[in-house]
């Protein structure tokens, strides 16, 4: 036993389908032969298959295998379920995710981890448009095998033609994105042929069982052509005699000696030790979790990674990435969200959106935003360099998650495809002034006054009153407004979610520009979005941004109406109006909050001057 | 191919899982139970961090119906090792005479471990409670995530769960919200055991079989541990070669018949026997997905 326990491998698999592919009857199949299913486990689900079960008079394997309470009872696998089973030689961890439409993203996620996929075709309707999706996403995220098991033979007479026109039809499809891997069985999973034995229904078919593939198929990595990296998690300081950087080895084996360059920053060093529990060892393989002493002090950090000096990684802060969005709210161009790559963590935006890809056909279609399920082509520009890479040269610094900076779910998942700024050969142009020597000759303190509110609520007349008593003061300073931007630089937008946002962000970026040059700005423009608010803060020096809500009710807003659009809204000649029929979400903590409804413009300008640093 | 052995993989994947854990949280706790996934957790926990000590305390939830014998293991251990121990009971429940025997298995359960873990995260504040559970126990825990979103309240919802890509775990939450990191998703019963011995772990001896004195209820066999346990008319304890597969409370734990006393021994029987492990459980036969229900109480 114990010289097969060192020995035995691990393949982590998943196995995609169609809504009534027999995905879980084929999973139910394989744990019930391999003996994972225990006495108890097998009485309850007779009883259950007596209670839910759709097989006439047996056991519904599939029951075995839909976890949770809800989707037993709709009949449906709604999420990523993990199984568990072993041969005497590899155990097998399979991740089970649904066929359904919707859950592209559950796909993805059992994909990430997989070595290996087993896409189910049912024999009755051949590749199907589900088929093709499977095989691009498990594509997209990098398995590089692929086993094709055509289902329910049974139904279709175990005829071998119907095999055959299957696999060449699915095999048209999979050489056009490039998957050559490819393995394919037919089967019964209602009656066992050709899962873990040969059945003799089918005597034409003489290669191996699913079983049998499975327990002997080659594992092959992803990674190619990189050498040894090592994202840090940790930087262990025990005492003050050993400093250690902890993480998990990806790309290629690590060895003492080896030269290393630690990821953004560049400092180069030696490995001095390799330190685990039970000792130091010479060579660290891909996935084993270690910690590295350098023969050099510098410094190193979580969020770095500690490369091989021979394959250097390319730090950049701008890179094409595919994008698969995992949330119901849509993915708009210029909004900020939390990356997540290897262990850094930074600001990431889409900076650019090529296209989507219609994950059915692989057609490319222009569009502005990403939806729930969408697949998308960006650029995706950080607020900082990262230590990053192509996905197909190593999964672990090419992969990344994006989090919603506000409610902390996980709203996109990406592969990058290359980096688009080597940010290392391309400093910023240095500019002789700087900001703090322009400000002094303007004898002032720049600042941006960030004015938003509902329209009527009166941002541009206080405003307006604001700049003019600065101007008397001696300021040197700018209006940018909403209103008459939108005549000019912003002219080719509309009011989508999605224009609006790159509204504010150039609106933003000019803004910056010219507290660059030492001006008091002066920005009135609704800003309906939380998040493009907070964009432009972040863009600016801390203490330069004051976030002016113009506060009026929507009723009294809809009186004054100055520009009598509140009434055209509501009698629908305009669409995606704030306030409206599009949401204004309110500052949480705005530097000041003017209430126009009892305070007057002057006493307001002069409340926010005050705000200014003198 | 990545060279590692099966056991290796893991090994890996849960220190890897352990020190995102720290470098993400402020307060992180191992939950701390005291059976053969505890012990699989705190060596694991022990590798994670070395050379230097395991950086975060432990909590055991002890309702006071554990086995005389977990207890003892419980404090020689963390003495041994200079773990920081924190016990924690439901004091509310004890003065309300919550006991296994008189409440019945759920209610108990409810109020002795659930309602007790979540005093015991709110008094401390701990933002990231690690746990020792598995996928392969049962079937509701196989959609569970390696990072498990709870909100305020603890509970879980198994439609808003986070998708969870790669190694890259999402750990942000909002104050007052918490996560609850699961570092042997992915392992077996099998894995367990074998890991035990190739590492040669110390566990409670109550997992090999010995002869002690038990009483035959309802088809399974519960040891007297104490003079707590009600004798019915007519039952006196028999001494049996007994083991048992899981520990928690001695009246809802059963043993079963076993003649396994070395791990090798346990092996075997893991490897041939027909009855999964939670089998003993009393809680989780309370009726069809009964543990669904408790996990999204805030049950471990």
């Amino acid at each position: 036993m114990s010289a097969t326990t060192e020995q035995m491998t691990q393949l982590r698999f998943l196995t995609c389908g169609s809504v009534d592919d027999g995905k879980s009857t084929l999973i139910g199949r394989l744990l019930y032969d391999a003996k994972a299913i225990f006495d108890d486990q097998q009485d309850a689900l007779q009883s259950d298959s007596k209670k839910f079960g759709t097989v006439d008079n047996g056991i519904d394997f599939a029951l075995l295998v839909d976890g949770l309470q809800a989707e037993r009872e709709q009949g449906i696998t709604i999420d990523v379920a993990y199984r568990y089973f072993a041969t005497p030689n590899r155990s097998f961890i399979v991740a089970d995710t649904p066929g359904h439409e919707q859950y592209t993203r559950n796909m993805a996620t059992g994909a990430s981890t997989a070595d290996l996929a087993v896409i189910l075709v049912d024999a009755r309707q051949g590749v199907m448009i589900q088929t093709k999706r499977h095989t691009y996403i498990a594509h997209l995220l990098g398995i590089k095998s692929i086993t094709l098991a055509i289902n329910k033979m049974d139904l279709v007479d175990y005829n071998e033609d119907v095999f055959l026109s299957i696999v060449s039809a699915y095999k048209e499809f999979s050489d056009q994105i490039g998957v050559s891997n490819i393995t394919a069985i037919p089967v019964s999973a209602l009656h066992g042929e050709n899962i873990s034995s040969l059945g003799e229904q089918m005597p034409w078919y003489k290669d191996l069982c699913i079983l049998e593939h499975l327990e002997t198929v080659e594992i092959v990595e992803l990674s190619s052509g990189c050498g040894a990296r090592l994202p840090v998690q940790r930087v262990s300081r025990p005492n003050a005699d050993f400093r250690g950087f902890s993480g998990t080895v990806a790309g290629a084996p690590l060895n003492v000696g080896d030269p290393v360059t630690v990821e953004p920053d560049g400092a180069q060093s030696t490995v001095a030790e390799i330190s685990t529990y039970d000792g130091a060892i010479e060579t660290a393989l891909i996935g084993q979790s270690i910690t590295v002493v350098l023969n050099d002090n510098i410094d190193v950090s979580r969020g770095n990674v500690i490369c091989h000096s021979e394959s250097e990684m390319e730090p950049t802060d701008q890179v094409q990435v595919h994008l698969i969005w995992m949330s119901d709210i849509e993915m708009i161009p210029g909004r900020q969200y939390e990356i997540k790559l290897a262990t850094s963590s930074a600001l990431a935006w889409v900076s650019e959106l090529k296209y989507k890809v219609n994950v059915n056909t692989l057609e490319q279609t222009a569009t502005k935003t990403l939806e729930l399920n969408d697949v998308g082509v960006c650029n995706l520009s950080f607020d900082r360099r990262l230590a990053c890479e192509p996905y197909t040269m190593c999964k672990e610094t090419g992969g990344f998650i994006l989090i919603d900076r506000y409610t902390n779910e996980t709203v996109g998942a990406g592969m990058i495809d290359y980096a688009l700024r080597r940010a290392r050969n391309l400093t910023r142009q240095k500019l002789t002034l700087d900001k703090v020597e322009r400000a002094k000759a303007m004898g002032q303190a720049p600042a941006l006054l960030w004015f938003t509110g509902l329209s009527g609520s009166g941002k541009s007349t206080v405003a307006n009153v604001v700049e003019a008593k600065l101007h008397h003061m001696g300021r040197r300073t700018y209006m940018l407004d909403g209103d008459n931007v939108r005549h000019g630089l912003n002219r080719d937008l509309g009011f989508t979610d999605a224009d609006r946002v790159e509204n504010i962000r150039r609106i933003s970026e000019v803004a910056k520009l010219f507290v660059d040059a030492g001006i008091i700005v002066l920005v009135s423009a609704i800003s309906p979005f939380r998040g493009d608010r907070d964009m432009a803060r972040a863009l600016m020096d801390d203490g330069e941004f004051f976030e002016v809500h113009i506060d009026a009710s929507l009723e009294t807003c809809e009186q004054r109406d100055p520009k009598g659009l509140y009434s055209r809204a509501r009698a629908g000649e305009i669409a995606n109006f704030t306030g409206i029929d599009s949401p204004y979400e309110a500052p949480l903590e705005p530097e000041l909050r003017i209430d126009t409804d009892i305070m007057d413009p002057e006493t307001a300008a002069d409340k926010i001057i005050a705000l200014l640093p003198r | 191919m990545t060279g590692l052995s099966n056991l290796q993989r893991l090994e890996s994947q849960s220190i890897h899982i352990l020190r995102e854990v720290v470098a993400e949280f402020e307060r992180p706790v191992l939950m701390y139970s005291i059976g053969k996934d505890s012990a699989v957790l705190l060596h694991l926990a022990m590798k994670a961090f070395h050379p230097g000590l395991v950086p975060f305390p432990l909590l055991h939830v002890d309702t006071t119906w554990k086995f005389k014998e977990m207890i003892e293991f419980r404090d020689q251990l963390t003495a041994k090792q200079g773990l920081d121990l924190i016990v924690h009971t439901n004091a509310d429940g004890l003065a309300k005479g919550i006991n296994p025997i008189d409440s019945g298995s759920s209610l108990h359960t409810d109020v002795m471990k659930t309602d007790a873990l979540k005093q015991a995260l709110d008094a401390h504040k701990f933002d990231c409670a690690i746990g020792g559970a598995r996928r392969d126990e049962e079937k509701s825990r196989a959609k569970e995530r390696v990072m498990s979103f709870r909100n305020e309240s603890h509970n879980w919802e198994p439609k808003r769960q986070r998708p969870e890509l790669w190694n890259l775990f999402n750990c942000r939450i909002q104050p007052g919200e918490s996560v609850r990191a699961f570092p042997l998703s992915d392992w077996t019963e099998l894995d367990i055991w074998n890991y035990i011995k190739s590492e040669n772990i110390p566990i409670v001896p109550l997992y090999f079989a010995k002869e002690r004195p038990v009483v035959a209820r309802d088809g399974q066999l519960f040891m007297v541990d104490d003079d707590r346990f009600p004798l019915r008319d007519g039952e006196t304890p028999m001494m049996k070669m007994v083991r048992f597969r899981t520990l928690g409370c001695y009246p809802l734990t059963a043993a079963i018949r076993s003649t396994a006393t070395t791990i090798d021994d346990i092996i075997s029987e893991t490897q041939v026997t027909r009855t999964s492990e939670r089998h003993g459980r009393v809680i989780d036969h309370d009726q069809s997905g009964s543990m669904e229900k408790r996990k999204r109480a805030g049950y471990f």
